[in-house]
């Protein structure tokens, strides 16, 4: 029965082309442009790190009057964290592992003379940010914290900077210049790149990302200078040793928490140490901490740009469109069939089996419709990348999930479309299309 | 005109009708706030700087491995720069407009204030930066060389003598008089004087909403020289020598010392292009997904107007046979579209307000004038009665002869 009806869908859609075509088209650029959206925003918000999202957190301590709203999320406390702050947390050791980390642009003079010298963006660990974001290596390994404890002039590189530097060979022991000084290569990662970086999101959160690692002690004794936000109020002398020994927040702090009751004793842990600050007159206000897991962390943040959010809504809305017009073309395609219905009627065939064929030929719509629609996704994809910045369609491609979604969504809609078509159709009167003939 | 009539053949067809109103009014709706999104974008990204940009670069230039003597260097690349053919000044600064990265403080009017009374993007430069960038002096003074210091990029200094945008200085003194005034910057104890005021200098950032675009043009220049491994150098050139100023300063400074990364030199339009992309892709974008919305729209119309004449050919007939001319019939569907795209635009106005009050509080958008609103009712009025020509065409040229036949 399935493939009589399907025979007949097709002659029927034959019949009348011009709306056939028209349904697909408005059907298939109404999924184009839905899905479109919806795989950038799928790309955007996805978690960066899906194993570990719920381990891995971030402390927040209010380290501003309350009414001061610098670098502050909406719950009033400060994104990023003093030198004072993260060091108290870092010798306190209370979490299982902990990283204080920022970035630093440093020159690099290639190994290699005739090449030019020029500027990579560093980001600046302890050892334990390996092993807690699941850094996979591919040469070597990080260093160990013996390194952190006496400053060592070690780095880690990306793949892509060891392939530029030493041609993709090991490189593991050979010394590279950083800012006129040489580092050891320990290790050489393999492909790495959570999207979006959500381990530090005050510079471009998505796009090229870290280029090398080094310890986070050294960097503070050669005095680098953080790329990113630094934000003094009022306090602070001037030059770097002011930083460190002011509250000026411009660090980013992570903590890996493996239980319930880790995260328990981290969260009292942390509220112990703002009220010591309030009693101390450091921080005199009313303590207040916050400790956010990735998820949180990334919807706190607010990661996906109000535009990528717009955008959503504007194609999901046109969408909407698509279909009010696809129930009108689908009405006007079955009622000017009616005789043919009555005729089925009259011979016999229940409500149900009319009901069966016409569902049969609007699935077969929406099936060309999301054909259509996934060519003009992928259209749509590439004319984003074109127009927009990386911050918007980093890694934005069509997978497997993106494609299943596409065809439900394109048969749900259509059929959702053709409900009140077939409910029509289905109730039409045999004896008075028969009569009208 | 024959109204009442339509009204009770749309009684019969209740449904049509309804799709028809319903999918003008979110055509309308999303129309109104798209194009109007779109027009905001565009004029984001035409807002002058203050610069003059067409004949205006910047080199980055950092020194390798800290120097001791970043100061006197940049000195003498300057002064090189200052001397190649094709130059009108060339100046050092921490920042431009447009690149999105800066430095920003808070500006007081007394040495207490608990909260500030505005907030500034601050640039430092010497007496060079004004003329390079090509900005207009319309108050007070330059700096005099005099004035200018050292400054690292963390200390924390106050400076004694300041230049505002007028923009700021309004703002901090609303009655025009600001030269000669003194305020408290960098959270300083210390009052600083404003000397000069210049008509236009945007901040760093480019942001389409927030603070970014509350303070656009709230920027001062301090007169600093900025000392700092890393710095920009902002070449102005006669008009129209841009190119090839370009390539003979990279020469030049590679000439006098290798031992540095000019990272990028960039002709301060390309900066511009780089800073509003995505406003401009974004306007791209809305301006597509409206043109296909408007196509949609007017498609279905022609739809199912078409799949109502075809079901009304034999009343067609039996009007034309009673005396009705082709111009009766023609009008009558355009008066049928009319009536449902009229009630369709009424709610999509309301829904065009709705779509963009929640915008407003949710994205930070501004309102929407209600003239747009308008405008965009009698657009999708004409596409309807556009859409509904062709079908009301082909029924008027049914012949009388119809009424005799059966269907």
């Amino acid at each position: 029965m399935f493939n009589y009806y399907c025979r007949l869908a097709l002659s029927s859609l034959k019949r009348n082309a011009v709306l056939t075509t028209l349904m697909i088209v408005v059907i298939g650029v109404g999924i184009g442009a839905s899905m479109t959206a919806l795989t950038v925003f799928r790309a955007m918000s996805g978690d960066p790190i899906p194993a570990k999202s719920q381990r891995l957190f971030a402390p927040q301590i209010q380290s501003r009057r309350p009414d001061d709203r610098d670098r502050a999320g909406e719950d009033g406390v400060q994104v990023s964290v003093s030198y004072i702050d993260a060091m108290a947390w870092m010798q306190a050791r209370a979490a299982y592992r902990q990283t204080a980390l920022y970035a630093t642009t440093l020159s690099v003079r290639p190994v290699e003379p005739r090449q030019k010298p020029f500027k990579a963006t560093v980001r600046v660990v302890y050892t334990d940010f390996f092993p807690m974001f699941d850094v996979p290596f591919l040469f070597g390994s990080a260093w160990r914290a013996a390194d952190d404890e006496s400053h060592s002039a070690v780095v880690v590189l990306t793949r892509e900077m060891n392939d530029q530097l030493f041609g993709g060979k090991n490189s593991v022991g050979k010394t590279i210049r950083l800012d006129d000084e040489s580092y050891t290569v320990v290790g050489v990662l393999s492909d790495w790149l959570p999207i979006p970086r959500f381990y530090d999101l005050q510079i471009v959160p998505f796009g090229v990302g870290d280029q090398m690692f080094i310890p986070f002690t050294r960097a503070i004794e050669r005095q680098m200078v953080v790329s990113g936000n630094t934000s003094c109020s009022g306090d602070g002398g001037s030059a770097f040793p002011n930083i460190l020994r002011s509250n000026c927040i411009w660090l980013q702090f992570w903590v890996e928490l493996r239980t319930p009751e880790e995260i328990a004793k981290y969260r009292l842990y942390l509220s112990n140490y703002a009220s010591e600050q309030q009693r101390t007159g450091r921080y005199p206000w009313a303590p207040h901490t916050q400790l956010r897991n990735v998820t949180q962390w990334l919807s706190y943040r607010h990661v996906v740009p109000n535009e990528v959010d717009l955008l959503v809504l504007l194609a999901f809305g046109f969408l909407f469109i698509c279909l009010l017009n696809a129930t009108g073309l689908i009405l006007a395609k079955l009622m000017s069939r009616a005789g043919d219905i009555g005729v089925r009627r009259a011979l016999g065939a229940s409500r149900g089996a009319i009901i069966y064929q016409c569902l049969v030929e609007t699935a077969m719509i929406g099936l060309s419709g999301g054909a259509l629609g996934l060519l003009l996704t992928a259209l749509g994809l590439a004319v984003a990348r074109a127009l927009l910045s990386k911050d918007f369609v980093t890694l934005a491609t069509l997978d497997f999930a993106d494609i299943g979604i596409a065809i439900l969504l394109a048969v749900g809609a259509t059929l959702l479309a053709g409900l009140y078509p077939t409910w029509r159709a289905a109730r039409v009167q045999p004896a008075w299309q028969l009569k009208a003939k | 005109m024959e109204i009442l009539p339509i009204l009770s053949a749309m009684r019969r067809n209740k449904v049509g009708a309804v799709l028809i109103a319903l999918q003008i009014a979110v055509t309308l709706g999303i129309l109104c706030n798209g194009l109007f999104i779109m027009q905001q974008r565009l004029a984001l990204s035409h807002r002058p700087s203050g610069m003059v940009e067409s004949d205006l670069f910047a080199i980055d230039n950092e020194w390798i491995g800290n120097p001791a003597d970043v100061s006197s260097r940049i000195q003498t690349d300057l002064a090189a720069l200052r001397a190649l053919p094709g130059v009108v000044d060339a100046a050092n600064t921490d920042d431009y407009p447009m690149t999105n990265s800066g430095w920003s403080e808070g500006v007081d009017l007394s040495p207490d204030q608990q909260t500030s009374s505005a907030f500034m993007s601050l640039y430092m430069g010497d007496e060079h930066l004004i003329g390079t960038l090509g900005l207009k002096l319309v108050a007070g003074r330059n700096f005099e060389p005099s004035e200018i210091l050292d400054r690292g990029s963390t200390d924390r200094v106050q400076p004694a003598t300041i230049i505002l945008t007028r923009a700021l200085a309004d703002k901090l003194f609303p009655d025009g008089k600001a030269v000669g005034r003194s305020i408290y910057v960098e959270g300083g104890k210390r009052p600083t004087q404003i000397v000069g005021i210049v008509d236009r200098l945007q901040i760093p950032w480019t942001g389409a909403s927030g603070w970014q675009q509350k303070y656009f043009e709230y920027s001062v220049i301090e007169p600093y020289q900025f000392v700092d491994t890393g710095s920009w150098y902002m070449v102005r050139t006669k008009p129209g020598q841009l190119d090839a100023v370009i390539q003979s300063a990279r020469k030049r400074l590679l000439e006098i010392d290798r031992n540095r990364v000019i990272q990028k030199i960039e002709p301060v339009t390309d900066t511009r292009v780089t800073a509003y992309r995505d406003d401009r892709g974004l306007a791209v974008i809305l301006a597509v997904v409206c043109a296909a919305l408007v196509a949609v729209t007017g498609f279905g119309i022609v739809g199912l107007t078409s799949y109502w004449v075809s079901q009304r050919r034999r009343q067609i007939g039996i009007r034309r046979a009673l005396g009705a001319t082709r111009g009766a019939i023609l009008r009558y569907f355009q008066t049928e579209n009319l009536l449902i795209a009229s009630a369709g635009a009424v709610v999509g106005v309301g829904l065009a307000i709705g779509i963009n009050l929640w915008m407003v509080s949710s994205f930070e958008m501004p309102r929407l004038n209600v003239v747009w609103t308008l405008v965009g009712a009698v657009a999708v009025l004409l596409l309807g009665q556009l859409a509904v020509l062709w079908p009301a065409m082909r029924a008027a040229s049914l012949p009388p002869a119809l009424a005799t036949r059966s269907a």
